[in-house]
């Protein structure tokens, strides 16, 4: 048996929305070096809608794929649905991630939710 | 595919599986019965013995047969403590980055009374004789110090630690699983009184290793059970699998002085060749080290990232990050070489053999180097760094 399903390999080869938007509405970043695992994520949003999302990370291959799998399920959505986004849809569209893996798709629930916090913050300026 | 992961296991040789197949189908009494079929298993099992012992100048009722360096590993440190704790000698030395076979043994022995120091390993990988001149005590039982790390590959001075424990008349033991069939070991000369070793880490088979306690050591038995190894280790012997383990050893020591020359420059071609990647050092002493080991940290990534990379390239290789050991902390022993987290997660241990090539040296450099400019190219850790916002730690 492999160490990962194959969701998590094509993600993590050929990870999706990688990078970084310069004039982002939101960032967020979550975890730190010391545990081995960061995830930044960058938000465009127009009109309530993530129109565009990037991230960066630092950590293994599920952390990385879980970032990739998280952006593609809030991209083009409006912000009350990626609020709802949960660790656990993350890992379910991963087709899974073993045991002790799971704390990286929590890392993605908590880097978009923080993204967003960002933003909401900026427009209550 | 190029198999650069030979601290974790090794392939077996042709010799030992050819004799392994052979003594499966032709070898499969029982060594304890007393009929032919018994008797010959019974005579490969003491050839098997005598071979092993000329070739660590051990003699042969020395050698007690294992599962492996794990088994052997706690059976002498018990051993250690139970003579220690009989003459009221709680007292253990030991390094901060032994296996965890030797690490939670003596975790356990804490329970029992027992008081463990761990010398330092310094930043080399190397523990100072000094150092551990001045931790005997008068309660000392024990010291236990590998004679290769498995991570770093740094080779302790053993025959210095030795004679010390020799001097104090407290009894040594070394974890030679890495070293064995690799460079030259010799319980004599080194002053060691016990010492593990594991077939598989030298070609020969999984599930088979050694334990050598000198004559005049009474030997705590792990399993109790039938009067196999002269009652120190119960259980119908394996015979296939030790007499190959005596063959893989036999065959690695033979050319000993050979491959450690021809494994040895490719090693320090690799080191050389993975050093032009910024921002990366080499963990462990560069000399005092095992031939074939080659152990970096990549600032700005994590090693198990890079690992399933290099794995698709047709690389082989293992790391030290937490990711791979499924805890939160990165490996004990870069840690204890006082290599600080962010760093440690980003490790990279590449082992070698003679049968690795200098075009897979070549190989191994420049896919390392792609792999950890990609893994760098999205890190936010990488970015904070070269944007100033960080202070590069390598």
């Amino acid at each position: 048996m492999a160490l990962y399903s194959e969701k998590v390999m094509d993600h993590f080869r050929n990870p999706r929305n990688v990078g970084v938007i310069e004039d982002a509405d939101g960032i967020g970043e979550v975890g730190n070096a010391k545990c081995g695992d960061i995830m930044k994520m960058y938000l465009k949003i127009d009109n309530d809608i993530i129109s565009d999302v990037k991230f960066e990370t630092f950590g293994c291959g599920s952390a990385i794929a879980s970032s990739s799998m998280a952006t593609e399920l809030i991209k083009g959505k409006p912000i009350s649905e990626a609020m709802e986004l949960t660790n656990k849809a993350v890992a379910e569209a991963l087709d899974g991630l073993p045991d002790y893996k799971m704390h990286c798709s929590v890392l993605a629930e908590e880097a978009i939710k923080s993204a967003l916090d960002d933003y909401h913050s900026k427009q209550g300026k | 595919m190029i198999y650069a992961d030979n601290a974790g296991t090794t392939k077996m040789s042709k010799a030992a599986i050819d004799t392994m197949f052979r003594l499966v189908n032709d070898t499969w009494g029982n060594a304890s019965s007393l009929y032919s079929v018994g008797q010959t298993s019974k005579e490969v099992l003491e050839q098997a013995r005598e071979d092993i012992a000329n070739l660590i100048g051990a003699e042969p009722k020395e050698i007690i047969f294992t599962s492996g360096g794990s088994e052997a590993d706690n059976q002498a440190i018990l051993t250690a403590a139970r003579i220690g704790a009989s003459k009221g000698k709680k007292h253990i030395i030991s390094s901060a980055f032994e296996h965890h076979a030797v690490l939670h043994t003596l975790e356990r022995l804490k329970d029992d009374g027992f008081e463990i120091t761990l010398l330092d390993v310094h930043e080399d990988g190397l523990v100072r004789p000094e150092e551990l001149e001045n931790a005997i005590r008068e309660d000392t039982c024990l010291v236990t110090i590998m004679y290769a790390n498995n991570e770093i590959g740094t080779v302790q001075p053993i025959s210095k630690l030795g004679e010390i424990c020799k001097k104090h008349d407290v009894l040594f033991h070394t974890d030679a699983v890495q070293a064995i069939g690799h460079i030259p070991v010799n319980v004599n000369d080194d002053n060691i009184d016990m010492l593990s070793a594991s077939a598989h880490k030298f070609h020969g088979p999984k599930g088979v290793g050694f334990l050598y306690v000198k004559k005049g050591i009474r030997v705590t038995n792990l399993i109790n059970g039938g009067a196999q190894e002269k009652g120190r280790r119960a259980g119908t012997e394996n015979v296939p699998g030790i007499a190959a383990m005596a063959v893989a050893l036999k065959e690695a020591v033979k050319c000993l002085s050979k491959t450690i020359e021809d494994v040895s420059k490719k090693r320090d071609r690799l080191i050389e060749g993975l050093s032009k990647i910024d921002h990366s050092a080499l963990n462990g002493d560069a000399i005092q080290r095992l031939p074939g080991n080659v152990n970096f940290c990549f600032e700005g990534i994590e090693g198990e990232s890079l690992i399933l990379l290099l794995d698709d390239k047709g690389i082989m290789a293992s790391s030290g990050s937490a990711c791979t050991s499924g805890s939160l902390d990165p490996s004990h022993v870069l840690l204890a070489i006082g290599r600080v987290h962010d760093v440690a997660h980003g490790s990279l241990r590449l082992t070698i053999n003679e049968e690795t090539t200098n075009e897979d040296v070549d190989e191994i450099i420049s896919k390392v180097a792609e792999e950890v400019a990609y893994l760098r190219s999205f890190s936010p850790i990488w970015r904070d760094l070269v944007a100033g916002k960080k202070e590069f730690i390598l």
